[in-house]
């Protein structure tokens, strides 16, 4: 019915393009349920292409200067801030 | 203590008006500023938002006291409330069931009398859900009727804040008061102004064609469908005409929702850093290596899979068979419920498919979970507006009816739903 078996490779490959570390457990089962949910999925085939128009428009603004939150509220929830800054890792 | 809340409060209203003196409880993934929006996770456990969700600010200008934040799966992913960091809620219509979810914390307050309404958000049914399983009243409204600013997104092209209630008028109430266009949501439109749905709960049914959607009815546990049957065939009784609806799309549904929701929220919860708030991950090795350690840390099993497998439905290979396909189906289900309603006023089924579940017993298999939503996500995909309304119980427990409307279409479905009360 499917070749959409998930070998636990494919599973780490993309926790790394997903920036999710996982422990060997949780990789080992997530395999086995991607299996099944990949599986279910196929039959998405089926459904006919569809021809739809969107009734989309864009929504604009002037690009000007409001009021916004200040430094001191938008660092609060950061686990390390310095000088008025967000602390991150290094970078590369 | 309840197990409903994660945070009681006591947010006093800075206005007067349609909700004086009513006590309101507020899912935690709606941002309230002063008192920590935890959206369930580890993640967020902490985390205190400087401003308040738009909606906020519309309940306390009508002089609604919020009471607390409730429970809910966390970042809104599930349908029993069980993936909460902070624990399960149990139902209060019977404490060894789930409340539903994944605003099962709202819809508990509310059955169990701890708050006046409640508000929650429903992205694949997390307000029709817990509404019907706890036996109470859940709206979803039309894509856009609502602002999502301060909305913590989980997909944000499916989801919309909506009320809980004990009764349709009360719902329709809270309704009138958070809908309406907002400057800071781009997708709210000009149909959610100064609207008057109270008033349409007037159980009112003669002359109203229901089309009952026959897929979802066959789909559902027996016990389910024969409440349905038995309140809808009343509703014959008083003047109303059903018509039996079949529409093959929605077979599809729940694949293209879980595929497109994973999606979304794949990208949404790349915020989640831990830097700017949340957990960190610490300042060992590079930026990817902290940001990994500190998703692990931050994260949920049930958030992390969805994370996961939506990243893979959108990587290189992978994107034009899950990704594409799940927006063909969408447009789909959109042509095949705008045919319907040439048919019919409104369209009717069990809001889910089952009973309340026992705690517990659904977390083993993901697939089996997700599939109870398959009721309620067709809505989400269609932008439309739906209510879930108690119909009865089976085997003394409730069971939920919900009807569907065109966009828009919030008086005729709360003018249903009033009828079956």
């Amino acid at each position: 019915m499917s070749d959409a078996s998930v070998d636990p490779a494919t599973v780490a490959h993309v926790a790394d393009l997903a920036r999710v570390d996982l422990d060997e457990d949780e990789a080992e089962a997530f395999a086995t349920q991607f299996a099944d949910v990949l599986d279910y999925f196929e039959t998405l085939d089926e459904v006919p292409e569809v021809d739809s128009e969107p009734e989309l428009v864009n929504v604009l603004r002037t690009d000007e200067a409001r009021e916004s939150l200040s430094q001191d509220e938008a660092l609060r929830n950061a686990p390390e801030a310095e000088d008025g800054y967000f602390e991150g890792p290094p970078v590369g | 203590m309840s197990d409903a809340f994660i945070t009681r409060t006591e947010i006093e209203s800075d206005g007067d008006g349609s909700l004086d003196g009513q006590r309101i409880a507020v899912k935690d993934n709606i941002s309230t500023e002063g008192t920590r929006t935890t959206c369930g996770s580890a993640m967020l456990a902490e985390y205190v938002p400087p401003y308040d969700a738009t909606v906020i600010e519309r309940l306390k200008a009508s002089g609604a006291t919020i009471v607390g934040k409730t429970n809910m799966d966390e970042f809104g992913m599930g349908t029993t409330t069980e993936s909460s960091h902070f624990g399960p809620t149990t139902n209060p219509v019977d404490e060894e069931r789930v409340p539903g979810g994944s605003s099962g914390g709202s819809a508990a307050a509310v059955a169990a009398g701890e708050a006046d309404l409640a508000l929650g958000t429903d992205t694949g049914g997390s307000v029709r859900c817990p509404a019907a399983f706890c036996g109470v009243v859940g709206i979803k409204p039309t894509y856009g009727l609502v602002s999502r600013y301060g909305l913590v997104a989980y997909a944000n092209s499916l989801e919309q804040v909506g009320p809980l209630a004990p009764t349709v008028e009360k719902a329709a109430e809270l309704l009138d008061v958070i809908a309406g266009p907002d400057e800071r949501d781009a997708t709210t439109r000009s149909e959610g102004a100064d609207t008057d749905y109270a008033s349409a709960a007037d159980g009112d049914i003669d002359g109203t064609t229901i089309g009952v959607l026959t897929d979802l009815v066959d789909g559902a546990d027996e016990r389910v469908a024969a409440v349905f049957e038995e309140r809808i065939a009343e509703l014959e009784d008083r003047g109303a005409e059903l018509r039996e609806i079949e529409l093959d799309s929605l077979a599809h549904a729940v694949r293209a929702y879980y595929v497109i929701a994973m999606s979304e929220a794949s990208s949404n919860l790349a915020r989640f850093d831990g830097v700017r708030y949340g957990i960190s991950g610490g300042f060992d090795g590079d930026w990817n290596d902290a940001f990994a350690r500190a998703r692990e840390a931050g994260f949920g099993s049930e958030v992390k899979r969805r994370v996961l497998l939506g990243t893979y439905a959108l990587s290189a290979g992978y994107h034009d068979k899950y990704y594409e396909k799940a927006q063909d189906t969408r447009a789909w289900i959109k042509q095949e419920f705008d045919a319907a309603f040439e048919e019919a006023d409104v369209l009717a089924s069990p809001t889910m498919p089952v009973l309340p579940p026992k705690l517990g017993e659904s977390l083993e298999d993901p697939l089996q979970h997700y599939l109870m939503d398959a009721n309620t996500v067709p809505v989400n995909l269609a932008d439309l507006p739906a209510i879930s309304v108690p119909a009865g119980t089976a085997d003394g427990l409730p069971v939920g009816a919900q009807f569907v409307g065109p966009a828009f279409g919030e008086r005729a479905v709360i003018r249903a739903a009033s009828a079956l009360e």
